[in-house]
């Protein structure tokens, strides 16, 4: 009988050995899983109970977490909610986190491997890891600048760049709105609030318009061209180009127009000078045709398209479409058909002639600090590839130069300063009257500080230019004034 | 039958020393899980702790008189169990604003009072021989319970529940400790009859056809609950149990066998044909599923619990940080997904390690006792706690189906408290048997002095030639 009950033991044993097992399972080599599940709250209620770390711009908090007296221990709380909101994006029980809020939460909650060492003291102190704080590179008076000059119902967004570090330094979207009414902790009066964010015409809380709208370039996309025709070695400084006022396009009964009455009249061959300066359009997209669709869509890929990035928010990929007849592809080449482009890729374009064809990758972040003022990580200028040959930029520099000087760019001349420019008018789809109405350029020519991308959605001819060129020079010349 | 001699010491002190450990493991939590609440000291945690102390000491002198010579690990060992508990119900009743840990409390008080009259009434664990059949009886009686209209009610699906009018009550639980009592008793008595008896297949001895009643029985008495209550785990409890006590008085893996059998026979039908039966195992298999998660009554609570494990990992949130309120039931059904959530891995383990240790010292104790009936009832309590167990801890890690078991000593819920408390009230009287001196008289007066009821059964037992009354013959396998 003895032995019987020996090995009853042991098959208890033995079920207690399956317990640790799946414990372990659970506990250990699920656990990670199981914490990132969708449908465990218990991850975001952990996390609404931490002092997660501010976002700071020049100094000063625009997203904090404040002691909270109802069911969770803290409150998000966005000081300039409108200013931010597309960067900042929110932190919300029902809608999760975006932009900035997602992509730096590691640190924000005190979750990444930095804090390792916390942690394991926290184990023995019993005291909460708090979050690290997030140092933006955004100037605080540029940023402030930049949303006042996009009007109150109007659609249009603002990038101001370093070309030689990528850090920006200004990226402000019209319509915004206030994070505050998501951050609640009332899911009810959260989700109300989204619908009635949602009803607001052109506004998206969930994206960045900046970074994730896709625009047509319009004109600003000439830039590209003229890349691809000097670095295809068969064009150069010299080059004469056919500028016909209409050029037909070929299997179609149609013809591609230069603007009636703009300067491009006066001349039937061109150089490129001119032919940036007056934003010609038949010359391009001869060009276009005459290297192939390949051609561009290199240059296009050399100047980021393509690619989607992390500055740490999500930049969509801009994209040049494939596969095109030669009619299309001679629209495709004045920034018209299918191309489609963030505002911050045409900031991109315009950074890597200024830096003298190196394209530096976009970078928001300045600098991630512990609670203990101890620095995490400050991001190094990242280079992400060479655009075009140092020659080649120095040459669309001087043709930008040219197209403020006495051009149709002229708008955002500053006096004693050498600025360059180049605009973009793109017609809309499906009969609107609107245009989209872009700008991109730099100062000082000679050694740039800032490059400006600026789109207004869907104004007319008028107001449009109204509001880029002249607001580039203002950008511009508050960054040379610093 | 041998049996393992040890050096007769009471071991009291050493009891004492445990159990002062135990209570500062137990109280300990308790202020921890205030500490970080913000109610540290208060009158709740100064009721609580007072009371699971003084109970304790009240067993523990209770057993200086009694039963000095009682296995010193077991009552440290659920002491810091049912301490940990108590803290567990306090943290989550500060969460949702119930009061669980006071009724919990009263129910410990309660189970540990009927443990007192238990081992100063009963003194000697064979005395229940002579109840055998009317443990049968009563274990019907205590069955059909919850199902007679009015007093019986059904709660979350399972007809399991008596209304007292004060409270509720699962009589099975009770059922449990008296069909081990009937089972122990039956297969003592019979057991060299079943052992000589039957046909040889190879190398199995099959048992006569009139031998398996006790089986059938058995096997009834599970399909019954699972089919009118509704309980698996209660149904897995019982079977697993009959099975348990008929190898060890057998020592026969054939009736195992025919054992598992039945069962997934059993299993099998009931899976087809109970849709509970068919929902539990839906949760388990497809847990995630987001249809069976969703459903009412699907796999919401048991990958609930396995976020919570999850979010403990190996070291856990910490008494009171944790968010264990977020588990439905997360003080009874769950309570082991809330211990895993703020003890992590760890904790658990150790608490875990604390089931070994007194399944262990309850096989040790029938090892130890001289009589059949001790044995087989210490082996099947013991084996019935470490199942007991296996079904919980593996339904909430989704090692097995989820069943309504509750947590031995831990889970809120009064009649399993009282019930468990109970089998540890068996398990220190055959441990004292056990480890009490064999001869407290004179060698030379040939026939020792004999206390009470074991005189009686002395008579009853051959003397073996060693002059031990207590012994028999061990029954050499053929």
């Amino acid at each position: 009988m003895n032995q019987a009950i020996r090995n009853t033991w042991v098959v208890a044993i033995a079920m207690f050995a399956l317990l640790f097992g799946s414990l372990t399972v659970v506990q250990f080599f699920e656990a990670d899983d199981l914490n990132a599940n969708d449908w465990n709250s218990r991850t975001l209620y952990k996390n609404f109970d931490k002092n997660r770390g501010a976002i700071l711009v020049g100094g000063d908090p625009i997203v904090e977490s404040v002691p909270s007296d109802d069911e969770f221990e803290y409150q998000r709380v966005y000081n300039e909610p409108e200013l931010y909101a597309p960067i900042t994006g929110f932190y919300s029980l029902v809608y999760s986190a975006t932009q900035m809020e997602a992509a730096m939460n590691e640190e924000l909650s005190g979750n990444s491997n930095d804090f390792f060492y916390d942690r394991i003291l926290q184990l023995f102190s019993g005291s909460q890891v708090e979050g690290a704080s997030v140092e933006l590179t955004l100037d605080p008076e540029l940023q402030q600048m930049a949303f006042d000059m996009i009007p109150d119902g109007m659609k249009g967004s603002i990038v101001v760049m370093e070309p030689d570090t990528g850090n920006i330094l200004a990226m402000a979207s019209k319509p915004s709105f206030d994070p505050n009414l998501l951050a609640g902790h009332n899911t009810e009066e959260v989700t109300s609030n989204m619908a009635e964010l949602e009803e607001v015409a052109g506004l998206s809380p969930f994206t960045n318009p900046a970074t994730q709208s896709l625009l047509a370039p319009g004109s600003v996309f000439k830039l590209v061209d003229t890349a691809a025709a000097l670095e295809s070695g068969e064009y150069d400084a010299d080059s004469e180009l056919d500028n016909p006022a209409e050029l037909p396009l070929p299997g179609t009964n149609i013809s591609l127009p230069n603007y009636v009455n703009g300067g491009c009249a006066a001349r039937t061959t061109v150089d490129f000078s001119f032919a940036l300066e007056q934003s010609c359009n038949t010359p391009f997209a001869q060009i276009a045709m005459d290297l192939g669709e390949d051609a561009i869509a290199e240059q296009a890929r050399k100047f980021g398209f393509g690619e989607a990035y992390k500055i740490p928010i999500p930049v969509t990929a801009s994209q040049f479409p494939t596969g095109m007849s030669d009619d299309l592809l001679a629209q495709a080449a004045i920034g018209q058909y299918d191309v489609r482009v963030t505002p911050l890729q045409v900031a991109m374009v315009s950074a890597a002639i200024a830096n003298d064809g190196v394209l530096m990758k976009p970078n928001l972040v300045r600098t991630v600090r512990a609670p203990d003022l101890r620095v995490l990580d400050s991001p190094e200028p990242e280079e992400l590839q060479r655009s075009l040959s140092a020659e080649n930029a120095e040459l669309i520099q001087q043709w930008m130069v040219n197209a403020v000087d006495r051009g149709i760019a002229n708008g955002a001349a500053i006096p004693g300063v050498e600025v360059a420019g180049k605009t973009g008018t793109a017609e809309l789809m499906a009969g609107s009257e609107g245009n989209n109405s872009w700008f991109t350029g730099f100062a000082p020519a000679d050694d740039p500080e800032a490059v400006v991308s600026i789109v207004i959605e869907d104004v007319d001819l008028a107001t449009g230019s109204q509001l880029t060129s002249p607001n580039a020079q203002k950008l511009l010349e508050a960054v040379l004034n610093k | 039958m041998s049996n393992i001699t040890t050096v007769p010491k009471p071991r009291r002190n050493v009891e004492l020393l445990l159990l002062i450990l135990a209570l500062a493991v137990g109280v300990g939590a308790n202020f921890l899980v205030g500490l970080d609440q913000d109610q540290a000291l208060d009158s709740d945690f100064f009721v609580q702790g007072s009371t699971l102390i003084f109970l304790v000491f009240a067993v523990h002198i209770v057993l200086r008189i009694r039963a000095k010579y009682a296995d010193p690990i077991i009552l440290p060992v659920v002491t810091a169990m049912n301490g940990l508990g108590l803290a567990m119900i306090h943290r989550i009743d500060i969460a949702t604003g119930d009061q669980a840990a006071n009724r919990q409390l009263l129910w410990t008080g309660m189970a540990i009072a009927v443990l007192i009259a238990v081992i100063w009434l009963l003194r000697d664990h064979r005395v229940l021989r002579r109840f055998t059949y009317i443990s049968l009886i009563v274990s019907a009686v205590l069955l059909m319970l919850p199902l007679l209209p009015g007093i019986g009610m059904e709660l979350n699906g399972a007809r399991i529940w008596i209304n007292l009018g004060f409270a509720t009550f699962q009589p099975g639980e009770i059922a449990k400790i008296t069909l081990a009592i009937f089972f122990a008793g039956y297969l003592s008595t019979n057991r060299d009859l079943i052992l000589l008896a039957g046909k040889k297949l190879g190398p199995l001895q099959l048992p006569r056809w009139k031998d398996m009643g006790p089986m059938v029985v058995a096997w009834l008495v599970s399909i019954g609950v699972l089919i009118f209550q509704r309980d698996l785990g209660s149904s897995i409890l019982f079977f697993g149990l009959f099975m348990a006590m008929i190898y060890i008085a057998t020592s026969r893996v054939s009736w195992i066998l025919i054992g598992l059998v039945m069962i997934a026979f059993g299993g099998f039908v009931a899976f087809k044909l109970f849709p509970h039966v068919t929902a539990r195992i839906d949760g388990w298999l497809n847990a995630f599923d987001p249809e069976v998660y969703n459903r009412i009554g699907g796999s919401h609570q048991i990958v609930q619990g396995l976020f919570g494990l999850a979010s403990g990992g190996l070291t856990g949130t910490g008494l009171g940080q944790g968010r264990p309120d977020l588990v439905t039931f997360a003080n009874s059904d769950m309570i082991i997904a809330a211990m895993g959530e703020e003890l992590g891995l760890i904790g658990l383990s150790a608490i875990v390690m604390l089931y070994v240790l007194l399944v262990s010292r309850g096989i040790r104790a029938a090892l130890g006792t001289r009589d059949s009936f001790g044995k087989l009832l210490a082996t099947g309590l013991s084996f019935t706690l470490a199942l007991q167990c296996f079904v919980v801890i593996g339904g909430v890690t989704r090692l097995i189906p989820l069943t309504g078991l509750t947590t031995p000593f831990m889970a809120a819920g009064g009649s399993s408290l009282l019930a468990n408390w109970l089998i540890i009230a068996l398990l220190l009287l055959i441990s004292d048997a056990a480890r009490r001196p064999a001869m407290t008289g004179p060698i030379s007066s040939g026939r020792p002095r004999q206390r009470g009821l074991a005189r009686i059964k002395a008579l009853g037992s051959k003397p073996a030639k060693n002059q031990d009354p207590h012994r028999t013959v061990e029954v050499k396998k053929p």
